[in-house]
């Protein structure tokens, strides 16, 4: 494990690259817990005040510290990426795994299923849900809808791992050993896809975060809890740009695009290195 | 030929599929929900003005008649379909009494427009680029052209759509950044209007085409990037054939089938940019109209909306399918 993050920092700028982005943005993240003020609450600074020694980054017109106030953000919206990849990767091992091992009309059901969710387009529905449960949608909710979507694309790229696993000599000795099936996927085959699973992972939060953006930058979630999403709605909502405050959309858009570039070089990195084939091209042997 | 049929065949099953399960999740979010549509427009309707309470519970008779509640729930699914299927989906509430639908097919060549355009332009110039950074990989053009769009390519539709428009709206106002047309000419199939639209187009489209110009690229040039260490390249290149001919016939052709595939898969996601972008531009189409919308709480126009986006995506997807076999001639011998 050590000796592959050795390898992959060594020989991958990318990984180095995004790595650092990443663990910036998870340590600014992680100072929310030792935040001086509650992020929701309004007013407890001077409004409308430039990037200082006092205030890092600024105040913004509601009179929030922005520093402590995107830190407790990132640390919202990581939390919600993280939680999205993990139960919709629960889902894609899942589908993906028993799709490939078991075959026949359960591979062709799942994989019909797989087809429709991959061209229903989400962003409607997750409006839809927004406007039937209003406040009632807090971000484990949304979490929740966003997994039963995310899920699909990975499954298909786990079953086609899974589907080469299937006929290897190790699979039939442990089926002759009398191991369930159960057993087989979990313990035989599931080392062999973790690889696609880091690098989905990421590929994942990406999006997941991203549509958590585009819902709040709307208003159409929860407004008064920071996240990356609903900073910039307030800052939209005071017209920031207009009047001057420049820092509040300035930092923030800056900060999302570290760490987006960082999780997608990680994931990239990440695929590249599983790929023989490209590894060997860059590892010049 | 038969090949050729059954592939149809089964693309078209999935089409009704994707609409049917839509459209069925669609009902149930709303008939699950702890909201009463009813109530929720009577709510609007009394903050506005003084209804009398004979008003209010005649009112509240007739939208229960209109939205069906209070029925048993596969009932209200049958008129749900029925309803759907002639095309009627109740007045909207926002501009009322236009109906829903209405609203919607006004909103739906904007948004279709930029849609089909922006994909096309980002699907041949993503594919073309990467494919030629995958065949001359140690071209410095390509190099740096791949670095600016995979950096653009993970960052959210909106940031991105924002972000041109602080630089075309603030710093340097050339395009409109707002609308679909100027305000001065009037909407008919003169030249005037049509340089209008196109010009109002330009940013929407342009922010479109950034944000998916990296997938593709990257797509695109691993997969040429392994196709070109196959034997069959370099037997070609050994025979002397002309360098274009393995560029364009035996590289890129075999490539783009896996990309054709995945057009298929990443419509549903263009669209939802669209929805954004459109909002973020003031763009009159689809998008906005959600938005407006939810905004005014329009039960009937954000229903109308989803089924047409869900309808709208499948058939988009199924038109991109039958492309496929063209490219692949094992789909048609199959």
């Amino acid at each position: 494990m050590f000796a592959v993050f050795r390898d992959l920092i060594r020989y991958n700028l990318e990984f180095a690259i995004g790595l650092v982005l990443v663990g910036i943005m998870v340590i600014f993240a992680a100072l929310s817990f030792f935040s001086p003020v509650d992020p929701t609450l309004i007013y407890m600074a001077i409004p409308d005040q430039p990037p200082s020694a006092q205030y890092w980054f600024g105040t913004n017109s509601r009179g929030q510290d922005l520093f402590w106030h995107l830190s407790a953000a990132f640390r919202n919206s990581l939390g919600f990426g993280i939680t999205v990849a993990v139960l919709s990767r629960i889902i894609s091992i899942s589908v993906g795994l028993a799709a490939g091992y078991l075959g026949g009309w359960v591979d062709r059901v799942l994989m019909f299923i797989n087809d429709i969710f991959v061209a229903v387009p989400i962003f409607p529905i997750l409006v839809l849900f927004y406007f039937v449960l209003r406040n009632n949608m807090d971000s484990f909710t949304m979490a929740l809808i966003l997994a039963c979507f995310g899920w699909p694309f990975d499954a298909r790229l786990i079953r086609s791992v899974a589907l080469g696993l299937k006929h290897r000599e190790f699979t039939r000795h442990a089926v002759f050993a009398g191991m369930s099936t159960r057993k087989v996927l979990l313990e035989e085959h599931l080392p062999y896809v973790m690889p696609i699973v880091f690098s989905t992972f990421m590929n994942n939060m990406l999006w997941s975060i991203g549509m958590e953006v585009t819902l709040a930058v709307l208003g159409f979630t929860n407004i008064n809890n920071p996240t990356i999403g609903t900073v910039l709605y307030w800052a939209n909502s005071h017209s920031a740009m207009v009047v001057g405050t420049w820092w509040w959309i300035v930092i923030p858009v800056i900060l999302i695009v570290m760490t987006f570039l960082g999780l997608f070089l990680l994931a990239v990195s990440m695929n590249e290195y599983i790929d023989p084939r490209s590894r060997l091209r860059r590892m010049g042997a | 030929m038969h090949g050729y049929l059954l592939f149809v065949g089964k693309r078209a099953l999935l089409m009704f599929a994707v609409i049917f399960f839509g459209i069925s999740a669609m009902f149930l979010v709303t008939y699950l929900s702890p909201i009463d549509p009813v109530e929720q427009v009577l709510g609007r309707l009394s903050a506005r003005s003084n209804l009398s309470p004979e008003a209010i519970a005649s009112t509240r008779e007739a939208l229960t008649a209109m939205f069906g509640t209070g029925q048993p729930m596969h009932v209200q699914y049958w008129n749900f379909w029925t309803r759907l299927i002639q095309g009627d989906l109740g007045a909207s509430l926002m501009a009322f009494p236009t109906p829903a639908m209405e609203l919607v097919m006004r909103g739906m060549p904007w948004t279709l427009g930029l849609l089909l355009t922006s994909t096309v332009i980002t699907f041949i110039v993503g594919n073309l680029m990467g494919g030629l950074a995958g065949y001359f990989q140690n071209n410095r053009f390509f190099k740096a052209f791949g670095i600016v769009t995979m950096g653009l390519q993970p960052i959210p539709y909106y940031i991105v759509a924002f972000i041109i428009l602080v630089i075309f709206g603030f710093l340097w106002p050339v395009l409109p950044i707002s609308g679909g047309f100027s305000m001065d000419v009037r909407p008919s199939w003169t030249m005037p209007f049509i340089l209008s639209v196109l010009q109002h187009s330009l940013l929407p489209a342009f922010s479109l085409v950034l944000v998916g110009l990296g997938g593709w690229f990257i797509g695109m040039r691993a997969l040429v990037s392994n196709i070109v260490t196959e034997d069959y390249v370099t037997y070609a290149e050994l025979a002397g054939v002309k360098r274009e001919t393995i560029v364009s016939g035996y590289v890129m052709r075999n490539a783009l089938v896996p990309q054709v595939t995945a057009l298929a898969m990443v419509i549903g996601g263009v669209f939802s940019g669209t929805i954004i972008t459109e909002q973020v531009f003031n763009y009159p189409g689809m998008g906005s109209l959600l938005v407006d919308a939810v905004n005014a709480g329009d039960y009937s126009t954000v229903l109308a909306v989803c089924t047409v986006s869900i309808t709208a995506v499948a058939f988009a997807i199924f038109i991109v399918d039958l492309l496929h076999p063209l490219l692949d001639p094992r789909v048609r011998t199959e």
